[in-house]
């Protein structure tokens, strides 16, 4: 029989509280990662990683990063374009100040830049909450977007106003620039992604990940037990941000080759990635994932059902997939708050009382 | 000359702040009613604006996509339609739209958090802004209902005579300060003087009171979101007619938040005062050092002002005093 946990016992607290407690569960995702690291690679052609695994991967990052913050911490953020915008411009600058560094250290120190910056706009967060902290996140967006638009030190005073990657190499390998092949591009997103999954994890399960919680149900409750509101909502935007520079250093540096600032990080970003931890499931790392998924296939089936299949403009094509990403995220609020997620987790209750529904 | 091209300055920053003012009473509105943040006000006045210019245009809805679906080539039914009627027509389907909110989404949302709720009306933004432009199509749209534009020649003449500078004032930002005025009287006569009026201060105050005197939650709620489709509808118009009916006219709303958040959620008063103070901070801004730093800070200074004023004062300047209890 499929999907039993029958026979496998845990003979210890520390085998009790693994991440996947399931045998089955445990495997099917060692093999999901072995193919995605061994068989992907070599079967990636360009169309599939530009339009499909490559943004998944990227805005994961970022839906991570969104959901410790709003997820775990319980602290709504809309500026997360304005943050991802200081990460692909960090390591913009970090790239062309020093060229003999390798790429992928550069990307994490832009994460850290982007850490530094998300502390700063965090800290109103303990003078105001909910929407009306919400609302002042977006002064980072439209404030970050604007610096980096009109002071011409970020873009290297180039003539277009655009930040285009120069070309750098990991172990042969371009890895940013214009000669970057396919699976080059998706292994180094796949390597950030599932690296920084296991540390999301791992932080939100631990002491840190308990405060964030504790902060997220009732802040005031938790203060009176002892978290400190001032270290728990300031890690929260550090790790957050640190996560959502990191994708923005990838957005620009691996994915995009170039990129403008209010084009490539405008609100619409922000709402994107919001929307995906909402229908992906809000507090879940296996959400941000699942979110990311959606919401970056809808688009292409679309446009590959509306546009190629039944010759619709293209247009009407774009405002049916607003109308439709709208009625999602109100349907997922209204019936299933948990997202994706929890249908997930709902249908591996039920496959494990399988046949029988009791 | 510097002072008086300065207080040129002011003013149009007055002026544009009685705009933001506009749409952040739809925002005050709901809020106080039902205690939902309502982010589609913006779009609503997008909605509302194309859908009058549709209706005055006599455009068949969903051309695009009976087109698309059907093979057809329909645009127009062949007629105009004078702008009161339309006017009219919008408002009767703002008040449709109102309806189905109510009944399609905030009927299941009660009693959910503040945040929530807010989220819920994003995705209400998403939705309305791909039915708009199914519905009449995404082009830029031109509004005329017969409102008065340009240079107001009155006014230049006058200030030429006694101050020796003539201000530039637009005709229809003086209509939009008038129109606003009125409306912002009416509405607060409406909510002070009439039964429907004390029936949503009761309903804002406190649900389940409200709810146990025999006040029907339901048609409160229609009710707000109607006149708060109004309320969008005119913004719509005065906005529209001043720059296109095109998708950056949503993008007030998002002018319309620091507004409230100077301002405070819960008064009508802090709105327009909130608006009065950003629209002329951030002209003035703008004016003295925007060209310093590069320009277009009206972006963001907005934004930056609330944020700053918030940490000194969280609940804006008239707003009510939040009190936690655990």
């Amino acid at each position: 029989m499929l999907y039993r946990e029958a026979g496998d016992f845990k003979t210890s607290y520390r085998d009790d509280g693994q991440t996947f407690p399931i045998r089955l569960d445990r495997w099917g995702y060692y093999a999901i990662l072995a193919v995605a690291f061994l068989v992907v690679p070599l079967v990636i052609d360009s169309y599939w990683a530009n339009a499909v695994l490559v943004p998944f991967l990227i805005y994961a990052i970022a839906a991570i990063g969104l959901n410790i913050l709003t997820g775990y911490a319980g602290q709504v953020s809309l500026g997360t374009g304005g943050f991802m915008a200081v990460g692909a411009y960090a390591v913009y600058k970090l790239m062309t100040a020093f060229p003999g560094v390798p790429i992928v250290l550069l990307i994490v120190v832009a994460g850290v830049i982007t850490a530094i910056v998300g502390v700063l706009f965090g800290l109103p967060s303990l003078r105001i909450k909910g929407f009306y902290l919400a609302v002042a996140t977006l002064a980072a967006q439209f404030f970050l977007v604007w610096l980096f638009n009109k002071v011409p030190w970020f873009y290297n005073y180039s003539a277009s106003g655009q930040i285009n990657a120069p070309e750098r190499t990991m172990f042969g390998w371009a890895i940013t620039g214009p000669a970057t092949t396919a699976p080059a591009k998706y292994l180094t997103c796949l390597i950030f992604a599932v690296v920084l999954a296991w540390v999301a994890r791992n932080l939100t399960r631990g002491t840190v990940g308990r405060k964030w919680m504790a902060i997220r149900d009732m802040d005031i409750a938790a203060e009176i037990i002892g978290v400190n509101p001032l270290t728990a909502k300031l890690s929260a935007f550090a790790v957050s941000s640190f996560f959502i520079g990191i994708a923005g250093a990838l957005l620009f540096s691996v994915y995009l080759g170039a990129a403008e600032a209010s084009e490539a990080f405008g609100i619409n970003k922000s709402f994107l990635v919001l929307f995906m931890i909402i229908i992906g499931g809000l507090g879940s790392i296996f959400g941000s994932f699942a979110g990311a998924a959606f919401l970056v296939l809808l688009p292409v089936l679309l446009k590959n059902v509306l546009v190629a299949q039944l010759g619709w403009p293209t247009d009407l094509a774009a405002h049916i997939e607003l109308m439709i990403v709208g009625a999602l995220i109100i349907f997922f609020l209204i019936v299933e708050p948990h997202g994706l997620a929890r249908l997930w987790q709902l249908t591996k209750e039920k496959l494990r009382l399988w046949p029988f529904p009791h | 000359m510097e002072f008086l091209y300065a207080s040129e300055v002011l003013l149009n920053g007055l002026m544009a702040g009685i705009m933001y003012s506009l749409v952040a009473l739809g925002f005050v509105l709901i809020y106080k009613a039902s205690g939902v943040f309502n982010y589609a006000q913006g779009v609503m006045a997008l909605f509302a604006a194309m859908t009058l210019v549709g209706i005055m245009e006599g455009r068949v809805p969903f051309a695009h996509l009976i087109n698309a679906m059907f093979g057809m080539h329909v645009t127009n039914f062949g007629w105009t339609v004078p702008a009161i009627l339309g006017i009219a027509l919008t408002a009767l389907i703002m008040v449709g739209l109102a309806i189905a909110i109510e009944k399609l989404v905030l009927k299941h949302l009660v009693g959910q958090e503040p945040i929530i709720l807010f989220m819920a009306t994003i995705g209400l933004a998403w939705f309305l802004e791909g039915l708009g432009d199914v519905m009449w199509g995404a082009d830029v749209k031109t509004l005329d209902v017969g409102l008065p534009q340009g240079i107001s020649e009155t006014i230049e003449a006058a200030t030429d005579r006694w101050l020796g500078y003539g201000f530039f004032v637009d005709r229809l930002d003086v209509w939009a300060a008038g129109i606003a005025a009125l409306l912002v009287a009416a509405l607060v006569g409406f909510a002070q003087y009439t039964k429907q009026g004390r029936a949503m201060r009761a309903v804002a105050d406190d649900h389940q009171a409200a709810l146990s005197v025999g006040i029907s939650l339901q048609f409160i709620w229609v009710m707000v979101w109607s006149i708060a489709g109004f309320v969008a509808l005119v913004a719509g118009i005065m906005w529209g007619t001043k720059s296109g009916v095109q998708f950056s006219l949503s993008l007030i709303a998002l002018k319309a938040l620091p507004v409230l958040m100077l301002g405070g959620f819960t008064s009508i008063p802090g709105a327009i005062v909130g608006g009065l103070i950003i629209g002329m901070g951030e002209k003035l801004f703008e004016y003295f050092i925007g060209p310093m730093v590069g320009g277009a800070t009206e972006n963001w200074f907005a934004y930056v002002l609330a944020l700053i004023f918030l940490v000194f004062r969280p609940q804006g300047l008239f707003g009510e005093r939040i009190i936690e209890r655990v």
